[in-house]
């Protein structure tokens, strides 16, 4: 099916199932622990054995050597790869490090061993007796020291990421008010619960890789690529994922080493990254430099912004670009944004939830609210005032398909009660805490992309839908359910969904926040067809005859579904050109209120609210729980996440879950998501845009700003730990 | 994790034998601790003696009006004594501060006293240092060092004692009991059992190998309000930037201990007398001498800040 137009009035404008609140159809599974996860899979082959990966111990260098007769020698040990005696494999456009193989070390942590034994015991105690001699290669490790060299990024259609519209420099100069700023933001761990993990398996020269992964199709095509084999000897199996947010976009070590240890070993071997090794071993967000220039005239009207960005990756590969939504945002004439990316010597960095826009927010959501502060306007007026037209600023071939971020904000303050708010900051007071409020505005890209489905009629009254697709513990599995029952006039219990198989039809997989979108409308696509085979085997027009019930109907004739016997379809949605008119975002008011201990400087978030606007709402609750987890993510960014680098040595240094500290719950208290009644019908047939991304663009910045109303200290380096303002609160005795 | 050797021991002169006669061995009680670092290989034991049957699981009361804490008393058992609740709260408070109830329900009154540090270059097998093998080096110093230690370090080690409950107890005047091989026993005073790394920072108490903990004695209860104060930057489940341990009368006297500062709770009973004054003075003389990094040097201003919150208000009620 081509999309080629906006949608007009369709049936899911009726829908009895799409768009209502409906628990996970798969949770039961989840919750009884009985989800087959890639690690668990004990059924999918017999004999299977554990790897377990070792890390370099170096961040830059070679190998000098590596002796692991004693590991060999180790109970219970099967076989050991090692990177001396493997060449380099494959290393797929996705991939900015090597993954393995070859003498040389780009990271610390880069696997360079996977120990196989009859237990996981066994390989970790033989693991610890390899010995290993490097000789260490200095490195550039510290960002801020990178910034003057930087160039600019590649951008994503090849040309210097850096962009200007009418002439910043003279019209920020003329300004009356002016706002110059940087903010830092730190690097990142995903943290997800499931660690990387996979097991491996090889039929002659066909393998197959029981795994946890975002993008089923991209990662098979990856592994070919990795091991100079055709793709189509290859399966990849991930139907349950444990959360990946982009972590899990590429392939990592764990598909890498199961497949080559496998094959040495001649027996199925089961991998999972070690805890420790994922934020050296995996990808990172960034950290991100950010200067900020913002003029205006005294009534509020912003007449320049300028935005420029600097990141560092491995290899020069594009880095965290924090100027992505200014371009969107604001609607002054004179305009600058630019991204530089350094070539630092850390861990891959490469995409983590809305990567770009979150710790871009973080900073320019800041940048507003201190503007505001100088102007001596409420931030939200501010924004109102300077919220864009019609078009995309600067650009008057794309216009906003459907944006009602203005709506966000003012329903949002309406609900936070705003109002309470004290302009000036440090003015509320409860015995020893210092209160403030804070909002920040909300915007992150609505992509659709190609996305594939087979449906079929089991000839028993069920519908099986297959696709590739994945559920990263999105809620995929029955936003894909629902659209499937919608259309085909069916019960939602009647329809069993199939995800992340790569031998199905290929979807837009889970990435960038267009799962949602793409893979129903592959799923309707797919659906369309089987009504029209559905119409032709049984004497109707499948395109004009309604299918409600459990039967189709056209004019007084009517037939059961089951009459049609078995029968499948496979189709795929595809989008025109038109959308290139259309610039499609997702928007969100976001807010907060804090305490902040006015003796020790600690704070904590007494509540937290989003009002999103992201087109239909395919299942508003787990669209919810999308929101507030990505909320519960800014969170952490703001006060506490980072990544601390070594920079003599080059590395991650607190790379455990007791080192990088993500919020727990007692952090938590409070938090809504509210959603506006809004359609999109550029976007998709659904008039429906994901979110599982909008919720981590922006709250950090309330929370900052939350911060500066409490306590009066701008504190423009994130996470904002107390240590970076302790000396600035009041005094005490 | 490397093999090892396990056994049960019946009586606790009989473990102690067991670990002084055995090259590598060591006591397991709760192993919250032991059993991470040995998975991590920090620990490397060739034999654990395995204590829990040791009976030494009960709180009585001592004949002094003190309390008698077994060592095997779990951190949830002895929060929630009502005779701690009630006499003690500053114990109460510093254990559930701690860890998670999951930990706490398994983690035992001797095994929190020998919990190790908590240095990110201590965990990681691949970075030198001095407190894993000696004369390795440290790469903390000069690395990253937000959570170590301001006070009492030494050029070779800035770890800092991780735990909330032994600083408590160091407020408390807690004395531990210990039974030796030869089934001598001994008592050490809380002040003394915990040692500065100075060129031994593998040592981390006074203990002799194959020493046995077999209990804690608190003296008789303490007159004042019981506060246990931890700053930290997650709201549950971190180890403290800075820690409070304080017993304040109504006069304003009292007593203070700092936790996450040093590599033992760290109180200055001569700087107690200043209490009056306020947190600046008492700091002031707590922290003299003290070598803070660049990471780590907010702590000092952060200790005399969380001491200030705490005297303010119990002065507010």
């Amino acid at each position: 099916m081509e999309f080629n137009a906006p949608a007009g009035p369709n049936l899911f404008d009726k829908a009895r199932i799409v768009g209502k609140p409906t628990p996970r159809i798969e949770g039961p599974l989840k919750t009884t622990g009985t989800a087959p996860y890639a690690y668990e899979r004990h059924d999918v082959v017999p004999d299977q054995a554990y790897g377990y990966i070792v890390g370099s111990a170096i961040a830059k260098g070679r190998i000098l050597s590596m002796d692991s007769a004693q590991a060999q020698a180790a109970p219970g040990v099967l076989g050991i790869v090692t990177a001396l005696g493997t060449p380099p494999v494959g290393k797929p456009a996705t991939n900015n490090a090597p993954l393995f193989g070859g003498p040389d070390v780009a990271h610390y942590h880069q696997a360079i061993a996977c120990v196989v034994a009859e237990t996981f015991e066994q390989a970790r105690a033989a693991a610890g007796l390899i010995r290993t001699r490097y000789e260490r290669a200095g490195g550039r490790h510290d960002l801020e020291a990178l910034v003057p060299g930087a160039p600019l990024a590649k951008g994503r259609d090849g040309r210097p990421d850096q962009r200007a519209i009418g002439d910043f420099a003279a019209a920020f100069a003329a300004a009356p008010v002016k706002l110059d700023a940087t903010y830092h933001t730190s690097d990142e761990s995903h943290a997800m619960m499931e660690p990387h993990a996979t097991i491996a398996a090889w039929q002659g020269d066909r393998l197959t890789l029981w795994t946890s992964n975002q993008m089923i199709a991209w990662s098979k095509a990856a592994m070919a690529e990795v091991l100079a084999m055709d793709p189509a000897k290859i399966r990849l199996d991930s139907p349950y994922v444990g959360g990946g947010f982009g972590g899990k976009l590429f392939v990592r070590a764990d598909a890498v080493l199961a497949a080559l240890a496998a094959r040495k070993v001649g027996r199925p071997v089961k991998v999972a990254l070690q805890r420790p090794l994922m934020p050296n071993n995996t990808t990172h967000r960034p950290a991100t430099i950010q200067r900020i220039r913002i003029g205006a005239e005294k009534d509020g009207r912003i007449v320049a912004i300028a935005h420029e960005n600097w990141s560092g990756n491995i290899g020069g590969e594009d880095g965290e670009n924090g100027s992505a939504q200014t371009a969107r945002m604001y609607a002054a004439p004179n305009r600058l944004t630019a991204n530089y990316t350094a070539q630092i010597d850390l861990p891959e960095g490469n995409a983590m939830r809305a990567p770009g826009e979150a710790p871009g927010h973080l900073a320019l959501e800041v940048a507003i609210d201190e503007l505001a502060d100088r102007l001596g306007i409420d931030p939200i007026a501010l924004r109102i005032l300077n919220e864009p037209q019609s078009q995309v600023p600067g650009m008057p071939e794309r216009r906003f398909s459907d944006r009602n971020l203005v709506r966000c904000l003012r329903e949002g303050a309406d609900r936070f009660d705003w109002a309470r708010r004290q302009a000036r900051p440090g003015q509320m007071r409860e015995r020893q805490w210092l209160i403030g409020m804070g909002v920040a505005a909300g915007y992150r890209g609505g992509p659709a992309t190609r996305s594939a489905a087979r449906v079929r009629l089991d000839g028993k009254g069920g519908l099986v839908v297959e696709t590739d697709m994945t559920d990263i513990g999105t809620g995929s599995y029955t936003i894909i359910a629902q659209t499937a029952a919608e259309t085909m006039g069916v019960p939602l219990a009647a329809v069993s969904v199939v995800l992340g198989d790569s031998d199905h039809p290929v979807s837009s997989g889970s990435g960038g926040q267009w799962g949602a979108a793409s893979a129903t409308a592959g799923v309707y696509a797919a659906c369309v067809s089987l009504r029209r085979k559905i119409g032709e085997r049984l004497g109707f027009d499948g395109d004009a005859a309604t299918f409600a019930d459990g039967r189709i109907a056209l004019g007084k004739r009517t037939l059961s579904l089951g009459d049609a016997g078995i029968l499948s379809a496979e189709d795929s949605i595809s989008f025109g050109p038109f959308k290139r008119e259309y610039d499609v975002g997702t928007y969100a008011g976001h807010f907060a209120e804090v305490a902040v201990h006015a003796y020790t400087g600690e704070t904590r978030i007494r509540r937290m609210l989003a009002v999103c606007d992201a087109g239909r709402i395919l299942n508003p609750l787990s669209a919810r729980s999308q929101v507030i987890g990505a909320m519960v993510m800014a969170a952490g960014a703001a006060l506490m996440e980072e990544l601390a680098v070594d920079k003599r040595f080059g590395f991650f240094v607190n790379h455990d879950l007791a080192g990088y500290e993500v919020p727990v719950h007692a952090d938590i208290p409070h938090q809504e998501c509210i959603f506006l009644d809004t359609l999109d019908p550029v976007i998709s047939p659904l008039k429906a845009k994901g979110v599982g991304e909008l919720g981590i663009c922006g709250p950090g910045a309330a929370i900052a700003n939350a911060v500066y109303n409490a306590t009066g200290i701008r504190v423009r380096d994130y996470p904002l730990t107390l240590d970076k303002y302790l000396d600035r609160l009041p005094a005490v005795g | 994790m490397r093999a090892f050797t396990y056994e049960r021991a019946k009586t606790p002169a009989q473990a102690a034998a067991a670990v002084a006669g055995t090259q590598g061995a060591k006591f397991l009680a709760g192993g919250t601790n032991l059993l991470d670092l040995m998975k991590l290989e920090i620990e490397t034991p060739t034999h654990l003696v395995d204590v829990q049957d040791l009976g030494l699981d009960r709180i009585e009361r001592g004949t002094d009006g003190g309390l008698r804490i077994g060592a095997l008393v779990t951190n949830s058992a002895l929060a929630t004594d009502a005779r701690v609740r009630r006499d003690y709260g500053v114990l109460a408070r510093a254990i559930v501060a701690g860890a998670s109830g999951q930990l706490r329900n398994k983690a035992t009154t001797a095994g929190n006293l020998l919990q190790r540090t908590r240095c990110p270059y201590f965990y990681d097998t691949n970075q030198p240092c001095n407190k894993r093998r000696a004369g390795s080096g440290c790469a903390a110093i000069g690395g990253f060092s937000r959570q170590l230690g301001v006070i009492g370090t030494s050029d070779q080690c800035i770890a800092t004692y991780p735990g909330d409950m032994a600083v408590a107890m160091r407020v408390l005047d807690a004395t531990v009991e210990t039974v030796k091989a030869d089934g001598t026993t001994r008592t050490i005073p809380i002040a003394d059992f915990h040692r500065l790394p100075g060129d031994d920072p593998q040592r981390d108490t006074n203990i002799e190998r194959g020493e046995l903990i077999t209990a804690v004695t608190l003296p008789p209860p303490l007159e004042g309000v019981h506060v246990y104060r931890k700053v930290r930057d997650r709201a549950s489940y971190a180890f403290a930037l800075v820690s409070v341990a304080a017993v304040i009368h109504k006069d304003g006297a009292g007593r203070v201990a700092f936790g996450g500062v040093a590599p033992k709770p760290w109180r200055v009973e001569a700087a107690e007398p200043a209490l009056r004054e306020g947190a600046k003075p008492v700091a002031a003389q707590m922290f003299a001498g003290a070598t803070p990094r660049h990471d780590n040097r907010f702590k000092i201003l952060l200790a005399e800040r969380a001491l200030a919150s705490v005297l303010a208000e119990i002065k507010e009620g």
